[in-house]
């Protein structure tokens, strides 16, 4: 009958089992007292009853050991769940290092990824097993959220700002993938499914697809395109810092503080270039690309300027 | 005034008898002018009570219709929009126009002054006021309903309810800055009447655990209220004259709004409970004839909750982009909220033990009420977890969790209080068969309603869908049926009471042997100024001294400490 009726989602990713796990510990801490209060209130009720023979009210004010007691037992049972919560959380929230790199644009109503290969998806995604993913997200307007709860994951995605989550799919087949955060009219629409395929099956669904560029090979265009590289370059009168390999490094700023050039920061100087300048250089002289370049492009440049100046840059892997 | 001559407070029950003549603060004036230009506190919490009804229905309208959308999986009934009209306002005015005013306005307004012995409140005008700025924010929400309504839910998330949504935010934002000053200035009229109107006597300890309880939300209605208000005044500013505070697209921070808002709704959320707590402990104290178990714990956590309540808003922003860091904290200080509302709940049972329990109606509600808080608390405990909410967030498992908290806690409580008190508001009993079998029509629709949302909110249902895919089919029928049973107690329970009115059974002073000024002190109903013309109350023993003539009649009393 069961298996008509869950209680609880598939387990196809590497953190299901240990989300429910959690769940499962919860539930019969939570179904214990639950039924503790309930019996001590039908046992109280039924037993001190007013119209029981010589019905009287014994005179009690208070006992300061039973106080403690309901106090350090409770407190003690949500620090273990604290502890253990918070502890997997962070293990969802630290991004393994090896992982396929895939960017999610939402907007509405529609889930836009884009493979490490350079292949989109709109809705849908294609994910091999046994391989960590991690999706780099942002929006184009509201705020929405990844959720996939056969994968027990969920990660609002904000516009203005990357976020990200990982996983690691562990069953074959497709699962659903909503939108969390309501985000207007067609809210409930917007999801599609995501489909967990062998490496060999990934593959040959990857050649399969339109063969667009890749994320890195879009953005060494774009950095052209855009004439990126007339201010941006390694020459001694560049009127822009070089970006050849300077991805994930520390620049100092005209104001005195130091900041380290990631994903946010690049973004963030794409579209806003006077906020943060680089010491050495003219504030104000970099004209902001807001409203020129979508969100997708800039993901793009971003993959771009992980591998630029690096050596060897290997599309698909770009995690640095 | 003619009035019969109250005998000295007789500490046994049923004292007064109905006297014919006597006029009551219903009766001491009539016309519609007496009504709304009254500055009687009991007058004003029984304009609060017609108002809240209002609302109340309005609200319950929405959640049928959308139970009844949700019947289906296929978005059949209603337009998507429509639909996420129907949650915004339901939201909306369940939230701001029914339970923060609920407790509050009507039964504290009624009650406190009686309670610690006075005429009135300490601002009469200013008490008339704040239901004129209620109506007022009412009445412009309910203007925004009729003509299109808003979309955002209640949240109103930026960027998308300051520049996507193409619904009237902007008129609701105005309404809801209004009402927040109905709270604000109902809180600060509590806070003052405490402090400073106390009859001889009543010390701060002996001061009944309502008044507690009203007294720790009227702090949050104060330190909470005027954020909301900035909030939503800066969602407006963004709106109407697109100043960038919220809209990255403009500079501004979307999680800002976050932050902001919940620093007054999660404390809200509280404002929604503690209320509910002190009615109940008022029932349990009088339907186990005991004095209360652990006064001042009760009386402690509910100042440790109200305290606690404004340092875990972060635990709404677990997976909005907020630090892991930031999160840790704030999952932890809100596991540390658990800790008092949990020794309220042992207390409470505590309290039944060797006392002398019986089961009229409040109690019923009084019972429900602990049960269904404590499943809607612990189930707090899993949104609180960070590495459950990452799944659970913003699923129909939150839904059900603040449904039993909102409706299985505050509006049992509510409805417990108000057959509790009924008697001395209107001075006629409602019939209790009736009303025990509403109580349990309305406690088996409600768990009917709301829990098959917590197994669909784990099976990955996300809220505020207004379509579904087909395996959730089973559980949202369940629900959907539940609502209608729950529905039907509800209206059930407003028949009766309009129904007693005119037939029901002419109160005594005292029906429940009570303890208490309103009930030894006070008539049913009162007279305007609450006692008898010249009667200076002095009190002179503690709360709940339900067994304390006992202990000191026999010469050897059974007294444990």
């Amino acid at each position: 009958m069961w298996k008509d009726f869950p209680l609880y989602p598939e387990q196809a990713s590497t953190i299901a089992q240990p989300v429910d796990l959690l769940y499962f510990f919860l539930i019969a801490v939570s179904a214990f007292f639950a039924l503790l209060i309930s019996v001590l209130i039908v046992v109280f009720a039924s037993k001190y009853r007013k119209d029981r023979p010589n019905a009287s009210s014994a005179h009690i004010e208070g006992s300061t050991m039973l106080e403690v007691i309901w106090t350090v037992i409770p407190l003690g049972l949500t620090m273990i769940m604290f502890v253990w919560g918070t502890w997997l959380f962070f293990q969802q929230a630290h991004m393994p290092a090896d992982a396929l790199e895939f960017t999610v644009t939402g907007k509405q109503w529609m889930w836009k990824a884009q493979h490490p290969t350079g292949q989109r998806e709109i809705n849908d995604l294609h994910v091999p097993i046994g391989k960590a993913c991690r999706m780099t997200m942002t929006s184009e307007d509201v705020i929405h959220s990844y959720y996939i709860p056969a994968f027990r994951t969920k990660q609002d995605v904000v516009p203005g700002r990357y976020s990200q989550l990982w996983f690691e799919a562990t069953k074959l087949g497709t699962f659903d993938i909503y939108c969390a955060e309501y985000c207007g009219t067609e809210h409930s629409k917007m999801g599609g499914k995501v489909t967990v395929m062998t490496q060999t099956d990934y593959e040959q669904w990857l050649s399969g697809g339109v063969a667009n560029e890749t994320p890195v090979q879009a953005g060494e265009r774009l950095f052209t395109a855009l004439r990126c590289i007339t201010c941006h370059n390694a020459t001694s009168t560049a009127r822009g810092p070089s970006l050849s390999g300077q991805f994930g490094k520390e620049v100092k700023l005209l104001s005195g503080a130091t900041v380290t050039i990631d994903a946010d920061y690049v973004r963030e100087s794409i579209l806003n270039p006077a906020a943060k300048t680089v010491e050495g250089f003219q504030a104000g002289l970099m004209p902001t690309y807001q409203g020129q370049v979508k969100e997708e492009d800039i993901l793009s440049l971003i993959a771009y300027l992980k591998t630029f100046g690096a050596t060897a840059p290997a599309a698909g892997s770009a995690a640095k | 005034m003619s009035s019969t001559l109250l005998t000295p407070p007789a500490p046994a029950a049923h004292a007064s008898q109905p006297a014919k003549e006597r006029t009551t603060y219903l009766t001491a004036d009539y016309g519609w002018k007496s009504w709304l230009f009254t500055v009687d506190h009991k007058r004003i919490a029984i304009l609060y009570l017609i108002s809240i009804m209002v609302f109340f229905l309005i609200g319950g309208t929405f959640a049928i219709l959308m139970r009844a959308e949700l019947l289906t999986p296929k978005g059949d009934l209603f337009e998507a929009e429509t639909y996420n009209k129907l949650f915004t306002m339901h939201g909306v005015v369940m939230i701001f126009f029914f339970l923060i005013p609920s407790i509050p306005a009507v039964l504290g307004n009624f009650l406190v002054p009686i309670m610690i012995g006075t005429k009135d409140l300490a601002f009469p005008k200013i008490n008339l006021l704040s239901w004129y700025i209620y109506v007022v924010g009412g009445g412009a929400t309910l203007y925004v309903a009729i003509t299109g309504g808003v979309d955002t839910g209640w949240t109103f998330y930026a960027p998308y309810s300051s520049t996507y949504a193409n619904t009237n935010v902007a008129a609701v934002a105005i309404a809801v800055f209004i009402t927040g000053f109905s709270s604000i200035l109902t809180g600060l009229n509590f806070i003052v009447t405490i402090h400073k109107m106390r009859a001889p006597g009543m010390t701060w300890f002996r001061m009944p655990l309502f008044l507690w309880a009203q007294y720790a939300t009227s702090l949050i209605m104060m330190l909470g209220t005027p954020v909301l208000a900035i909030t939503v005044l800066l969602l407006f500013a963004e709106r109407a004259f697109h100043i960038g505070v919220f809209d990255p697209a403009l500079g501004g921070d979307p999680v800002l709004f976050q932050h902001l808002f919940w620093f007054y709704s999660h404390p809200a959320v509280y404002i929604m409970i503690l209320p509910g707590m002190g009615v109940v402990s008022e029932i349990i104290a009088c339907f186990s004839k005991k004095r209360m178990f652990g006064y001042h714990f009760i009386a402690f956590s509910s100042l440790a909750i109200a305290i606690f309540g404004f340092v875990v808003w972060g635990h709404h922003m677990f997976v909005s982009g907020q630090s892991a860091y930031a999160g840790m904290v704030f999952s932890f200080l809100t596991m540390l909220v658990a800790i008092p509302s949990a020794v309220k709940v042992f207390n409470w049972i505590a309290t039944l033990y060797k006392g002398q329990v019986s089961l009229e109606t409040p109690m019923l509600y009084a019972l429900g009420f602990i049960g269904l808080f404590t499943i809607g608390g612990v189930t707090g405990l899993f949104l609180a977890v960070m590495g459950l909410d990452r799944h659970v967030h913003d699923t129909y498992f939150v839904v059900a969790h603040f449904h039993y908290v909102m409706v299985g806690g505050m509006v049992m409580a509510f409805m417990g209080g108000i057959h509790f008190w009924w008697s001395k508001m209107f001075g006629r009993m409602y019939p209790e068969a009736m009303a025990q079998f509403a109580a349990v029509v309305i406690f088996v629709g409600f768990n009917f309603t709301f829990f098959p949302q917590f197994i669909l909110g784990y099976m990955g249902m996300p809220r505020r869908y207004h379509q579904y895919n087909d395996e959730f089919t089973v559980l949202n029928v369940l629900s959907s049926a539940g609502a209608t049973i729950l529905g039907s107690g509800f209206l059930m329970s407003i028949c009766y009471f309009i129904w007693s009115f005119k037939w029901g059974k002419q109160a005594p002073q005292n029906p429940w042997g009570a303890k208490g000024l309103e009930w030894e002190k006070a008539q049913s109903p009162p007279p305007t100024f609450n006692f008898e013309d010249g009667e200076r109350i002095v009190v002179t023993e503690d709360a709940y001294a339900y067994t304390y003539e006992e202990s000191h009649a026999r010469t050897a009393p059974e007294v444990k400490k």
